[in-house]
């Protein structure tokens, strides 16, 4: 990956990661964040690793993000009004901290020894479909069959907790109006 | 060719962005959408190391987290649209009825 | 260096072109097809302050669908709706048009073509990954119509829209599992090596084409197409006796020429992965790199563009049935009901799918040996 590519990334992501945490709207919160995504589904490309760049636009860009897509319109969400006073000293202290997990990561990650050695050429194959089959199912096997079951519990649990019970206790008013019969009228 | 610690700085960068906005939005939705933007910056994290490695460990581990992430992205999804029903907000300082 | 950026520069400006100009042939295919169909005449007429008429020539039909028609939408007055978010109804349109586009950019046309020392092989982006990369970018086809729908603060947009997402997302599994099951046969995600794959013959005169192994496959990649491009008998979004356009109706001029070409796109996208999956893409039978080998032993030799043109032909033509095929099946049908849709989603594609999918790799175990 070029030097040129790299920042032209970098900065499109670190852009569209701030759009997604400032945007009044949630959907304009949702593109930022799609687009966030995409451009990490890029770089994981630039890195060799095709096939979880891949992955990562049709899973996460392509259905994940629909979902929370749906919510939003199901909670029929407004952007929201100007941010309520009185929480200046929670961001002030919420810039210090953030500045400082910064600060601390740089300070770590930056003298850690894994400036050279990126230009390697990657292993014949690497990140291709196979070799990523290949090592989920010899070495991560366990990991694999867990994570399917994980995935079913996920799916029966989401389910069971956004299904509406048709009992008169969680039904919302509006709708328990509309269904009260009009009795004074039908004499 | 960018050396590796650029692409870890990178994945720093947005783990703090999304570190910001869990901490000052109001909308759960959207806190939970700065989640998913820590959740990246470490898959970029562990698939960058994983090519300084030469080893397909860092990409194995990302194919999981973004399956794990899915998952819990229904249920969060499902429990919001749970306490949305029940309270009619989706402001998380309304949302205090365990709070002291 | 700069020759062959001007080399893939060319092919992706040819791509592009010859799609759109697809699409818009597909519109007047539509019209004068749906009139054959419910016979009827069609369009046919089209003139400009009726010059044409009063110095007695002809009408012409397709100078209606093909000049006059698009005029007219990309002069209409371009609104944005009272309360809507300019933003994104102003992207919507395009945002569902350009991932159909850039999906092209994988598809192989054509063989090989040898100019001067140059070997330049007919497909605009050689990807190693390209039945990934036509996933991706048909799950990101579903943003433009769901911001379409959301964007137009219309009630009618957003059950469209609704409607719509839902649609596609549930179809895009049946897709994805017909691609599985064309990608563990051909053992490749290539698509130019699958169409390499299905040269040669059977038994000395069958082609090896894709549909002779995977038919399943082929019909549910055939009906998952269709409802992805929310055609016809799919198209609860947009039904326009129930509500009023779907997801564009808060749409006019320019943008709606775009969605309009979405749908035409799409169709020809469906019928160029229908072609290349399993029927052989570029390949004509019997016709190999250096000639004709007919069964029986007759060998014409031709020269190496021969070949490649015989070969770009072939395609057209190909994809053209399959955009024929589809628009018949368009004013056969009538549309589904919304949970009849789901129900053949999730418990037909889906449970075909897989079967097909653990069946294709005992198939594939067994044929090759059993190691």
């Amino acid at each position: 990956m070029s030097p040129g590519v790299f920042i032209f990334l970098a900065a499109l992501a670190v852009i569209s990661a701030l759009g997604t945490v400032a945007q009044r709207n949630p959907v304009h919160c949702l593109l930022a964040l799609v687009v966030t995504l995409l451009t990490i589904a890029v770089i994981f490309i630039g890195l060799d690793a095709v096939t979880v760049g891949f992955l990562q636009a049709i899973v996460y860009a392509g259905a994940i993000m629909v979902l929370f897509l749906f919510v939003i319109w199901l909670l029929n969400l407004q952007a929201e009004l100007r941010s309520a006073p009185g929480y200046l000293a929670l961001k002030a202290i919420a810039g210090l901290l953030s500045a400082g997990l910064a600060a601390e990561l740089f300070v770590i990650l930056w003298h850690a020894p894994s400036a050279a050695g990126a230009q390697a050429v990657a292993p014949a194959g690497y990140g291709s479909i196979g070799m990523l089959a290949t090592t989920l199912f010899s070495d991560y096997l366990v990991a694999f069959e867990i994570t399917s079951i994980l995935l079913l519990a996920a799916i029966v649990g989401a389910i069971a907790l956004a299904r509406r019970i048709p009992s008169a206790r969680a039904v919302a008013p509006v709708q328990a109006a509309a269904e009260t019969p009009v009795r004074s009228e039908v004499a | 060719m960018v050396p590796m610690s650029y692409f870890v700085a990178l994945s720093a960068v947005l783990f703090v962005i999304g570190v910001a906005g869990v901490i000052l939005r109001r909308n759960i939705i959207v806190i939970f959408m700065s989640i998913e933007v820590m959740l990246n910056a470490v898959n970029l994290a562990f698939v960058a190391l994983g090519r300084r490695l030469g080893s397909m460990d860092g990409q194995v581990i990302v194919f999981f987290v973004m399956t794990v992430a899915a998952a819990e992205a229904a249920v969060g999804l499902a429990i919001i649209l749970s306490v949305f029903r029940n309270r009619e907000t989706v402001n998380a300082d309304e949302l205090n009825l365990m709070r002291w | 260096m700069l020759i062959d950026l001007l080399i893939e520069a060319i092919k992706a400006i040819i791509v592009v072109v010859m799609v759109l100009n697809l699409a818009g042939v597909l519109l007047w295919f539509e019209r004068k097809g749906s009139a054959l169909i419910q016979d009827r005449i069609g369009a046919n007429r089209a003139s400009i302050t009726g010059l044409g008429q009063r110095i007695g020539l002809p009408n012409l039909g397709f100078v209606n669908t093909l000049i006059a028609d698009p005029l007219k939408l990309f002069t209409k007055e371009d609104f944005v709706p009272e309360g809507a978010d300019k933003f994104l109804h102003g992207l919507a349109p395009f945002l569902a048009l350009f991932p159909v586009i850039i999906t092209f950019a994988v598809v192989p046309f054509g063989d090989v073509v040898k100019i001067g020392s140059r070997t330049i092989t007919l497909q605009a982006a050689d990807v190693s990954s390209a039945a990934l990369y036509i996933l991706a970018t048909i799950g990101i086809g579903v943003y433009g119509v769901a911001l379409g729908g959301w964007a137009s603060n219309n009630r009618w947009a957003l059950l469209g829209g609704v409607r719509a997402t839902a649609q596609m997302i549930s179809y895009e599994i049946g897709l994805g599992l017909a691609i599985i099951s064309v990608v563990m046969t051909y053992g490749t995600l290539d698509l130019q090596v699958m169409c390499h794959a299905q040269g040669g013959v059977w038994f000395g005169f069958l082609p090896r084409w894709g549909i002779c192994l995977q038919p399943i496959a082929f019909l549910m990649l055939l009906i998952a197409g269709m409802a992805e491009s929310k055609r016809v008998p799919f198209d609860l979004p947009e039904g326009e006796s129930e509500l009023v356009a779907g997801y564009f109706t808060e749409y006019s001029g320019g943008k709606q020429a775009v969605f309009m070409m979405t749908d035409f796109a799409e169709i020809v996208l469906v019928a160029v992965l229908i072609t290349v999956f399993f029927f052989g893409g570029w390949q004509v039978p019997w016709l190999y790199r250096d000639g004709f080998h007919f069964p029986g032993g007759i060998h014409f030799g031709l020269p190496q563009l021969l070949v490649a043109i015989l070969g770009l032909v072939a395609f057209m033509i190909k994809t053209i049935v399959f955009c024929w095929l589809q628009i018949l099946i368009r004013w056969t049908l009538p549309r589904f009901r919304y949970d009849q849709l789901m129900r053949l989603g999730w418990k037909g594609l889906v449970p075909l799918g897989l079967a097909n999918v653990v069946v294709t790799a005992i198939v594939i175990v067994l044929a090759s040996g059993a190691h």
